[in-house]
């Protein structure tokens, strides 16, 4: 059945290839870390380029999803990112994921300058992908987008760095599930049919600690000498399986028991699909076990440091051996469950009690022995926690460390959220303490979500920097990297860039008793309105008794009399 | 209204009301006690009901199966425990990380004011180790606590054991949608005042901790658990925090739900529930619950390690494993279970706890009080000083003379000395009140110097000289600014005297009923009817007698009393000085506001009233 249904697929292949003359590529990989931790850490990229202009009109996709493509040339969008995730990545156990994303939805979007009304264009962008993904994209308004003025450069190739045609909005409340997965699945050009997507089994991918889906969309160099660009899609997906809750008692990882599947051939319309597992830690296989072993030996620099991968290539029918299937088995031989100590790493909480105020700490952590790097912070504050901008203080081994560009853009109630930028630089082996005051706001009744005593999100800081490396980075051609190492382009040897972000937060506000509105609106009302007002009333005034007034007859009488010089009547 | 805007019929109304001014004070004062009474029988109180959806209808199921694990767990910490003479840091640590938690540590350092001879110390050191439960898939938003005191001795090794025996079950569980943080605390509130405040990033009362390293977002609940014995009998909830703030009712309702399901005998203020309502002694059964907890909560001190999170917002109750002489056990494995399933039922929350009621009292474990029904106990008690208040108004009015030359004249001459003369007294009270405040803990050392008294005792004997020698204050200030003191004086005092009782109270009470209302039972008779004309030596022994100190006096016989431990006045009395030591102690070291509230507020209204009573 299989075989058959490859068939089909090389048909359709060979059908399209001829036919149509566009040249596009599409490659797939599945990376495996084993973390320290005893988890496993899967990490899954595809990636679709097309060499064509969008903005031309363009009516046949092959490779490239329709969808998108509609989107790209309707909105005339230059540089799209887009991820869910489900879970916060924990840095101190795991090490740096290959993407980072913040818990819930964060999407970015380069506008081409072309656009003249952007903030329509936007909303309307976030209308369309909210149906596209199933997701709530469309509670993205005025209140929760920012223009960031640094924090967000584009990553493709291109000039435009005007902030005016950038939009950044995160919903950390979103929850990720399989309604959004299945249309992630979609846009691939296989689906879930064949090749690496076999494996995404939403029942399983779910069962994980944690969840991150995400798609980049950017023009790049179409080849080394970058005369022309290409589109270039990415899916990214990155799960981590929890030894404690799946492991069932045995410590140990394979493709079956992660995923519930084997893999049993490449899509068919993928120039490259590889399998790579990390070893570096493991050069003499005393950390753990891997089966079945393969020859093939990949080197790469990722996140800074020089990694060793062995690598299963799908496209290889030799990989699948006598069972026609690949299932990847991991055993692990030692324990070690130290915390890591990552170079870069943020921690953000709510100080202090009651409803009133509150202080926002953001800890920074340069864990560098010796050297100090600049790092961006970018905060998103929702306006109705009232920042004290004159109370931000940023601290470093207890003394002042002042931040060497600040972009402050103040909140407006009910249009626009605080957005605060800062360039930081981070002594060596110290915590940088950001702290913050502000007051919470009192909404309006209808202002309230259904369930106001949950609390309100703030989205995560997003931390960027450029971290001192370990080994040299390779600034040349990115092309024949493997797919993970080459997302984030590098300018520098002896730099890499890094993003990191920070847990939301919840605050809770002051909430009117919702429960019983009824009693509460009517009991006040009317105390305050009858009681209070005719007490007053009595308080402030004096009585007298007055004598009762005269009629009208008696004082016209008494007004003649008065010009008479008579008497007057009493 | 248009009964007070006719003049007429208005002065009919004064009238009546100053005429049967002091009947309607004393049937006001017993309706006020009858009322409080009434609150303990059964008909007249509420059944508990769970308020919140999320925790409702559908029960759990609850697995915990290693109870035995636990107990040798807990025996194991218990053989550290006494190897490192304190917490065993390193232990702990090494067995929380390998149940798979994030384990962090803070060291906390705190100088008591002076030290405390109840606990046996004064420089205090000490270490908080806790471990974190990440939830699967959740965003560092939301937690819940669960903690164990290491205490001195060997008390709560099985708690300990409990904890970690259940934070291993809990780490193979993948419905947690909150992380949950494991704290064992040393020192019991000092080391979780200083991990709230690390917790939370503040400092309210001045210790010295280090900063904590791994959160959790906020915090939606805890539960601080006890536990002495391998078996118990029952289970104690214990509610009261810190100034009187209780959880939200919720929580006990989960307790006791969960207690009903698996089939545990459960207390509260230590005793069962009875359900003979109609015959006297259940009816003095629930009563005398229902007092404890007054007494309880008027003490303003937390009863359980819970007592503090109530001040972050944090709904938090402790439970207590009691062993006594009955035949039917409980074992570890099913306390487990129960509180398994609280877990559970706390992990569905929605929301934050707020469904319920926040303020209420308990009869009993299925009986609840809410404010709506006690709070006119306390308003006929505070009502007689308004009517009070009144009479004296109208007195005041009427001795001036009525005619209009007369009010132009009241105006200049005998208003404006009749507020200077009241300002002496004022002040003058209020000094002695922010000497009682400060002096003791002040003035400790010159004390010890001078005295062959130990600290402690230096500092409880300087309050009660301070209190004492209040009395003994010149009385007459005012006759140096105004030569002699008049009628009017004393009435404008006492007027003075009367509304700033009621307004005092009246704030307490509101935020925290029982010491409202043993205050108002006591202050409120002497207020009404103390005048510079009763007999003196027989008014200044009532006076004296329901004094706010020997008040605390009485509250400490009687809870004593209450609690089946009736002690002999020698003991009494020496119970009597280590609760004020106690209160001085939880003021400086937690924050709570009954010492500075009797001392700065309460006293100085009751020297004015003395003031009244010596008035020439």
């Amino acid at each position: 059945m299989a075989a058959f249904r490859s068939n089909i697929f090389m048909l359709a292949f060979f059908l399209c290839g001829f036919s149509v003359f566009v040249t596009g590529d599409f490659q797939e990989e599945l990376v495996i870390k084993p973390l320290h931790s005893g988890d496993i850490y899967a990490s899954f990229q595809f990636r679709t380029q097309w060499d064509t202009d969008f903005l031309l009109g363009i009516s046949h996709y092959r490779l490239f999803p329709k969808s998108l493509g509609q989107v790209i040339s309707k909105f005339s969008v230059r540089e799209l990112h887009i991820s869910f995730t489900q879970g916060y990545w924990r840095t101190m156990q795991w090490g740096q994921p290959f993407l980072p994303s913040p818990p819930g939805a964060e999407l970015w979007v380069w506008f081409q300058d072309t656009v003249t009304d952007v903030d329509l264009a936007w909303k309307e962008l976030t209308n369309v992908l909210s149906g596209i993904f199933c997701a709530s994209l469309n509670f993205i308004d005025s209140t929760n987008t920012v223009q960031p003025s640094a924090s967000f450069k584009p990553l493709g190739v291109g000039n435009v760095t005007d902030q005016r045609f950038l939009r950044y909005a995160v919903l950390p409340r979103e929850i990720v599930c399989t309604e959004n997965l299945t249309p992630w699945k979609k846009l691939l050009p296989c689906g879930s049919k064949a090749g690496l997507a076999v494996l995404m089994k939403s029942e399983k991918l779910f069962h994980s600690s944690f969840h991150s889906q995400a798609l980049h969309i950017r023009p790049v160099c179409k080849d080394w000498q970058c005369k022309s660009t290409s589109w270039e899609l990415r899916q990214t997906l990155n799960v981590v399986f929890d030894l404690h809750t799946s492991g069932q008692g045995k410590r140990e990882w394979s493709l079956f028991k992660m995923f519930s599947r084997t893999l049993t051939e490449a899509c068919p319309l993928a120039s490259s699909s590889k399998v790579y597992v990390d070893i570096t830690d493991n050069p003499q296989g005393e950390l753990f076990e891997l089966s079945p072993a393969t020859p093939l030996v990949s080197q790469a620099v990722v996140l800074g440091d020089g990694r060793t991968y062995s690598v299963y290539d799908l496209t290889d029918h030799a990989t699948f051996g006598q069972t026609h299937s690949l299932n990847v088995l991991l055993r692990w031989r030692a324990a070690e469950r130290e915390m890591l100590r990552p170079l870069l790493h943020g921690e953000r909480y709510v100080a202090g009690y009651g409803l009133q105020t509150g202080e926002i700490h953001t800890l920074v952590y340069n864990n560098h022995p010796y050297r100090a790097f600049p790092v961006l912070l970018l905060d998103t504050v929702p306006w109705y926690l009232r920042l004290y901008i004159h109370t931000l203080t940023v601290t470093s081994k207890g003394r002042d460390n002042k931040p060497s560009y600040i972009h402050y853009q103040p909140s407006k109630d009910r249009l626009q959220p605080h957005l605060l930028e800062m360039l930081i630089q981070l002594p060596p082996n110290s915590v940088t303490e950001v702290t913050v005051q502000f007051e919470r706001a009192l909404l309006k009744w209808t202002e309230y979500t259904p369930d106001p005593n949950h609390g309100f999100y703030v989205g995560s800081s997003v931390i960027s920097a450029l971290v001192p490396s370990v080994v040299a980075m390779d600034t040349n051609n990115t092309q024949e990297r493997p797919l993970f190492s080459s997302f984030f382009p590098c300018k520098e040897e002896s730099t890499y860039f890094m993003r990191i972000y920070t847990e939301p937060l919840l605050v809770n506000l002051p909430t009117p008793d919702f429960s019983m509105p009824y009693n509460v609106i009517c009991l006040t009302c009317t105390v305050v309105a009858v009681g209070y007002g005719s007490l007053y009333n009595l308080l402030t005034r004096t009585f007298q008794v007055e004598e009762p007034s005269q009629g009208l007859a008696k004082r016209l009488a008494n007004i003649i009399r008065r010009l008479r010089g008579v008497p007057l009547l009493t | 209204m248009g009964l007070l805007s006719d003049p007429n019929r208005r002065r009919a109304l004064t009238n009546l009301l100053t005429r049967l001014n002091a009947p309607i004070c004393v049937v006001c004062y017993l309706a006020g006690v009858m009322w409080f009474m009434g609150l303990a029988f059964e008909p007249f109180t509420l059944r508990t009901y769970m308020s919140e959806n999320a925790m409702g209808s559908t029960m759990v199921e609850e697995h915990f199966p290693a109870g035995e694990r636990a107990l040798a767990t807990g025996r194991e910490f218990a053989a550290h425990k006494k190897k490192v003479g304190g917490m065993p840091v390193n232990w702990l640590v090494k067995t929380m990380e390998s149940r798979g938690l994030e384990v962090f540590t803070q060291s906390f350092t705190r100088k008591l004011p002076f030290p405390d001879e109840n606990k046996e110390r004064y420089l205090v050191r000490g270490t908080n180790v806790y471990g974190i439960l990440r939830a699967p898939r959740a965003s560092r938003t939301e937690a819940l606590v669960l903690t164990a005191p290491c205490s001195q001795g060997n008390a709560n090794n099985q708690a300990v054991g409990l904890l970690l025996g259940l934070a291993q079950y809990f780490r193979s569980q993948v419905y947690w949608a909150k992380d949950i943080i494991f704290l064992v605390n040393e020192h019991d509130l000092i080391g979780m005042q200083a991990w709230l405040e690390g917790y939370h990033h503040t400092n309210t009362t001045g210790g010295d901790w280090s900063p904590l390293h791994g959160r959790g977002g906020s915090i939606q609940a805890s539960l601080s658990l006890e536990l002495s014995s391998d078996v118990i009998t029952s289970l104690d909830l214990v509610l009261e925090g810190l100034n009187g703030q209780l959880p939200n009712l919720d929580l006990a309702n989960l307790f006791h739900a969960f207690c009903q399901k698996i089939g545990v005998l459960c207390t509260i203020q230590g005793k069962l529930q009875r359900n003979d309502w109609e015959s006297t002694s259940g009816y003095s059964h629930s009563a005398q619950t229902m007092m404890l907890m007054v007494l309880k909560q008027a003490s303003g001190r937390p009863w359980g390690d819970h007592g503090l999170f109530l001040r972050y917002h944090i709904e938090a109750a402790t439970i207590r494993g009691i062993n006594s002489f009955r035949q039917y056990k409980t074992d570890t494995t099913t306390i487990g279970r129960l509180l398994e399933g609280m877990y559970r039922k706390l992990n569905n929350l929605l929301e934050r706890l707020h469904q319920s009621y926040f303020f209420y009292l308990m009869p009993s474990l299925t009986r609840f009080v809410s404010i709506g029904y006690y709070m006119p106990a306390f308003g006929l008690l505070a009502v007689i000083l308004l009517l009070r208040a009144l009479d004296l108004w109208v007195q005041l009015g009427a001795s001036a003379p009525g005619t209009e030359d007369g009010l132009a004249e009241r105006e200049q001459s005998p208003s404006s000395p009749g507020v200077l003369s009241i300002l002496t007294p004022v002040v003058i009270s209020h000094m002695t009140g922010v000497a009682l405040y400060c002096l003791p803990v002040m003035s400790q050392e010159m004390a010890v110097q001078h005295f062959p008294v130990s600290e402690t005792e230096a500092v409880v004997l300087t309050a009660i000289a301070i209190y004492t020698a209040g009395l003994a204050l010149p009385h007459n200030t005012h006759r140096l600014l105004q030569g002699e003191g008049t009628e009017h004086g004393w009435r404008v005092l006492k007027l003075v005297a009367l509304l700033y009782l009621a307004v005092l109270l009246g704030c307490t009470a509101l935020i925290n009923f029982s010491l409202g209302f043993i205050l108002a039972l006591s202050l409120v008779p002497i207020a009404a009817f103390i005048t510079p004309h009763t007999h003196k030596p027989l008014s200044a022994a009532i006076m004296v007698l329901l004094s706010p100190g020997c008040t605390l006096l009485y509250c400490v016989l009687i809870f004593q009393e209450l609690q089946e431990t009736p002690v002999s006045l020698q003991d009494g009395w020496m119970l009597f000085l280590s609760v004020i030591s106690q209160g001085i102690l939880d003021h400086s070291l937690y924050g709570s506001l009954v010492y500075p509230l009797l001392a700065l507020l309460i006293y100085p209204c009751w020297l004015l009233l003395w003031n009244i009573l010596f008035w020439k």
